[in-house]
């Protein structure tokens, strides 16, 4: 009831927490933990959700996949099916195939538990994209949480192989076909392709090896890594205290929030529920992967319009758009550079996302811890760098629907593909320049509204006949918050080093700070502030 | 010994401007009470919230329970595996799921909700603890001669450096011993084999391809194999066969024998990455891959006009045995499906 409520009641609870307490601390030393962490504290925003999301999907993908295991036959053994599925009865089919049939229609919850698992599995990659969205707009990934980045970048990677590993294993139609894109992906690599190919289908294409492979990374290897990456993650998310929005009296020195024990750890807890009760809904109502109707794999047919996984569908993008005949032969050896451009422009992008924080603190040279985020509109040089990102993987994503793109809208395939094509690179231009450009003028309107308070669409007339407007003055935490301080940079001056000389990456890097820092709205200072107070007239500052 | 975060003596902030002459920090608002902390009723009436939701969530944990049984799988009545996946998904969702709404109704409502302020420390360690650090790896090498005895060094990054070449070694046994280059060039195509429908193997005589029509083949040979081995065998010798008329097809003077009486076949095994061809156009003779839309033109021995391929279909040379049934010639006389670097070898 009330707000100090600090001291507990003593009660037969109380006996008991205090005797199973000093039960556990005799022989763990555990209150060392708890006395570090049970109050430590949490902000609150509903953005720092985005992780708890890929968390939590992530220990359903866990518990679901534990009772998948239970009845899975990770074999290629040839079967006939002899389930309960009318339409494919008799039909030959490997066990793993015939086994994922059973769990669909055989054994009571199966069905429900696969589409549990895949939807969860959905949501854990689009939680870490966002997460990872999150992160690279607030300026989370700055000194000292380069190293959290990266392990989130790693995981980023990690969750596909997850979800790809796992999408391979029922051997159905669809599956095989992704297996089959895949196969031949890699067979064009130089020297090394047809080899890793070879090796990991235990043979030909696509042989009895596959599955089981897949089995024991999807279930054993993939997790392993992704779990204690994740713990490496969470442990330097509470080694730095997490990061917070600014807001009146929150400063890089302290942190405002609320304590594990007892609100974020219920809120949390009641979190992993709210998610994982969110997935079930879906896997109880909304069918996903129905590999009953693709049949299962065989080399001949194919369905046109079949789609991979959301969070495969950017690579699949990038093979479509490439043009026809880029593949040459040299000295007898084939360049298949239709493929390898591919893997050339992913590993670009891939590798400058997971570079990023490095890059833009070279620019800065800012070796200061950062524990106050950025808003967006403060970072306007990064927010269009982040807006060129999206809006890059967007294009490569839409690209892997091209076909449904040009039958849906009744539009030429080429036309379609065409446009991607030129879109793939002026897109980000153009996304770049225009999240930049509100970015800015979002801080322009800040800086009115500091100076001038915020517009209250009441017009006047004043004694010399002229119609102004009349403002609000704003309350003093709001203009905290959007003076924001804490994100102002401006361009390096270029100057010569100490032996006198201006190196390329010294000009490089000026170069850059000025592409990152020349269009700088300068935040209101004190004076400014004063001055702006004293032209009013005195009837605006009433207000209303 | 703790250093400052802010200033600007102790860490370089580049770039950054420290403000000359900033407003000042309102510091933290006032904290805002609720309803709940002054409302006996409120409170009351929140606790009644939070229980109802933990007895939604059992009573649907029982619903699940119950509905397993009473709602049962009957063998081949898919109504019911439809029935029993909602109801245990929905069921066992809104146990979740009321949980989680529960506590958090607790956490925003009725614990204690001030707003706590950490002090936050530099992430490093002290320079205390950083020259005893130092110290300690420095021990560590004087004691040992690490970096002294540079011959027992060196041996021992030598010894590192191979001891992970067995473990790359060992891996080769993940596939037969045959060379993947020489079985990427062969199929099971060879002179006289017959072309049979696709998946039921009955062969296929000339005049049953009518003009405009289009088969899905495979070697007739190919059922008499199983599992692994049979799919291994059609994933590269799936054939398209089609009528045209002689005229449309414009062939190459080294190729005027390979099709017979307009009739052609081609690989489908398409030469981007490995999808079946499996989309004709018989008006336009166009072949289109599902997979990322490469286009061949059947007319000009499937060269690409479309889509991300590099080179056409192969094609596969016919003729017609003594009893009009279509056969190969001979294996395809290059290798089907996507490239590799010593396709050309
Ligand atoms: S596999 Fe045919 S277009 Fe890619």
């Amino acid at each position: 009831m009330s707000q100090t409520t600090v001291e507990p009641e003593r009660g037969k609870l109380d006996r008991f927490s205090r005797a199973a307490a000093s039960y556990v601390d005799d022989r763990t030393k555990i209150g060392v933990l708890v006395k570090e962490f049970g109050r430590k504290i949490f902000p609150d925003h509903w953005s720092f959700m985005l992780g708890e999301i890929a968390l939590f999907s992530f220990i359903t993908i866990l518990i679901t996949g534990v009772f998948l295991t239970l009845f899975f036959d990770p074999s290629m053994a040839h079967v006939e099916y002899e389930g309960s599925y009318l339409p494919l009865k008799g039909m030959e089919m490997s066990a793993a195939m015939a086994s994922t049939l059973d769990i669909s229609f055989d054994i009571r919850g199966g069905l429900l538990i696969r589409q549990v698992h895949h939807w969860a599995a959905l949501l854990f990659n689009a939680a870490i994209g966002l997460h990872i969205l999150r992160v690279f707009f607030t300026g989370a990934f700055r000194k000292p949480r380069e190293i959290n980045w990266i392990i989130g970048f790693l995981l980023f990677v990690l969750a596909l192989v997850a979800g790809f590993t796992g999408y391979s294993l029922p051997d159905d139609l669809l599956s095989g076909n992704g297996l089959r894109i895949i196969d031949g992906f890699i067979k064009a690599l130089p020297f090394v392709g047809v080899w890793i190919s070879y090796l990991l289908f235990g043979g030909e294409f696509p042989g009895d090896d596959l599955v089981g492979r897949f089995y024991s990374l999807h279930i054993l290897v993939v997790p392993a890594v992704i779990l204690l990456l994740i713990g490496i993650h969470l442990v330097l998310v509470f080694l730095h205290k997490h990061t917070q929005y600014p807001g009146p009296g929150k400063t890089e020195k302290n942190i405002v929030g609320q304590p594990i024990l007892p609100v974020y750890a219920a809120k949390a807890g009641g979190f992993f529920f709210i998610v994982s009760g969110f997935v079930f809904l879906l896997g109880g109502i909304f069918q996903i992967n129905p590999v009953w109707n693709y049949g299962p794999y065989d080399p001949s047919p194919i369905s046109a319009g079949t789609q991979p996984d959301w969070y495969m569908g950017w690579t699949d993008g990038f093979l479509r758009l490439v043009p026809s005949h880029w593949e040459f032969v040299l000295w007898g050896y084939t360049f298949s550079m239709n493929l390898l451009v591919v893997y050339i422009v992913a590993g670009i992008f891939l590798g400058l996302v997971a570079l990023y924080p490095f890059i833009e603190a070279w620019i800065t040279g800012d070796k200061r811890e950062h524990h106050l985020l950025d808003r967006p509109r403060k970072a306007a040089t990064r927010t269009g760098i982040g807006a060129a990102g999206v809006m890059f993987y967007a294009v490569a994503w839409a690209a892997a629907s091209s076909d449904l793109i040009a039958t849906h809208f009744h539009l030429s395939l080429e036309g379609v593909t065409i446009f991607l094509q030129i879109l793939l690179f002026v897109g980000p231009v153009f996304s770049f320049i225009i999240a930049k450009r509100i970015a800015l003028a979002l801080q322009k309107k800040d800086r009115e509204i500091v100076l001038h308070g915020s517009e209250s669409g009441y017009i006047v007339r004043l004694e010399g006949g002229e119609y102004v407007e009349v403002h609000n003055p704003i309350d003093d935490g709001l203009r905290w918050k959007l003076l924001s301080y804490h994100s102002d940079y401006e361009p390096w001056m270029l100057r010569p080093n100490a032996k006198g000389k201006i190196g390329f990456w010294r000009r490089t890097r000026a170069a850059l700070s000025r592409f990152y820092f020349e269009d700088r709205i300068e935040p209101v200072s004190q004076s400014e502030l004063d001055a702006a107070r004293h032209d009013h007239k005195p009837e605006l500052n009433t207000g209303h | 010994m703790a250093k400052e975060l802010e200033n600007p003596e102790s860490a370089d902030h580049g770039s950054a401007l420290i403000p000359a002459d900033p407003i000042k920090d309102p510091g933290l608002p006032p904290h805002h009470t609720r309803v709940t902390d002054i409302h006996p009723s409120k409170e009351r009436h929140a606790s009644r919230v939070v229980a109802t939701w933990f007895w939604i969530s059992m009573i649907m944990s029982i619903f699940a329970t119950v509905a397993y049984f009473v709602w049962p799988i009957k063998h081949g009545d898919l109504g019911t595996v439809r029935l029993s996946t909602t109801l245990l998904g929905v069921a066992v969702g809104l146990a979740l799921l009321s949980i989680g709404l529960g506590a958090a109704y607790w956490a925003k409502h009725l614990m204690v909700d001030t707003e706590l302020v950490d002090e936050r420390h530099p992430t490093s360690s002290d320079e205390e603890t950083r020259e005893i650090a130092a110290e300690y790896m420095h021990l560590g090498n004087v004691e040992s001669g690490f970096t002294r005895r540079k011959l027992i060094r060196n041996s021992l990054i030598g010894a590192l450096a191979l001891s992970p070449l067995p473990a790359v070694v060992m891996l080769r046994d993940l596939a037969p011993a045959d060379d993947p280059n020489v079985l990427l060039k062969q199929t099971m195509w060879k002179q006289g084999e017959r072309l049979a429908r696709d998946p039921s193997g009955t062969p296929i005589k000339a005049s049953d391809v009518t003009l405009g029509s289009a088969f899905h083949v495979i070697p007739q040979s190919l059922n008499k194999l199983h599992g692994a081995e049979m799919l291994n065998e059609k994933a590269k010798a799936i054939v398209l066969l089609m009528r045209l008329k002689p005229e449309d097809l414009k062939e190459l003077p080294e190729r005027k024998g390979w099709s017979y009486d307009g009739i052609v076949a081609y690989s489908k095994v398409c030469t981007h990455v490995g999808c079946p061809v499996a989309l004709y156009e018989q008006q336009t003779h166009h072949l289109l891959c599902p997979c990322h839309q490469s286009t061949f033109d059947v007319t000009e021995h499937c060269k690409v006009i479309f889509g991300p391929a590099a080179r056409p279909l192969p094609q596969l040379p016919i003729a017609i045995d003594s009893e009009g049934y279509l056969v190969a010639q001979s294996d395809f006389l290059e290798p089907v499906g996507p490239s590799f670097w010593e396709r050309e070898r």
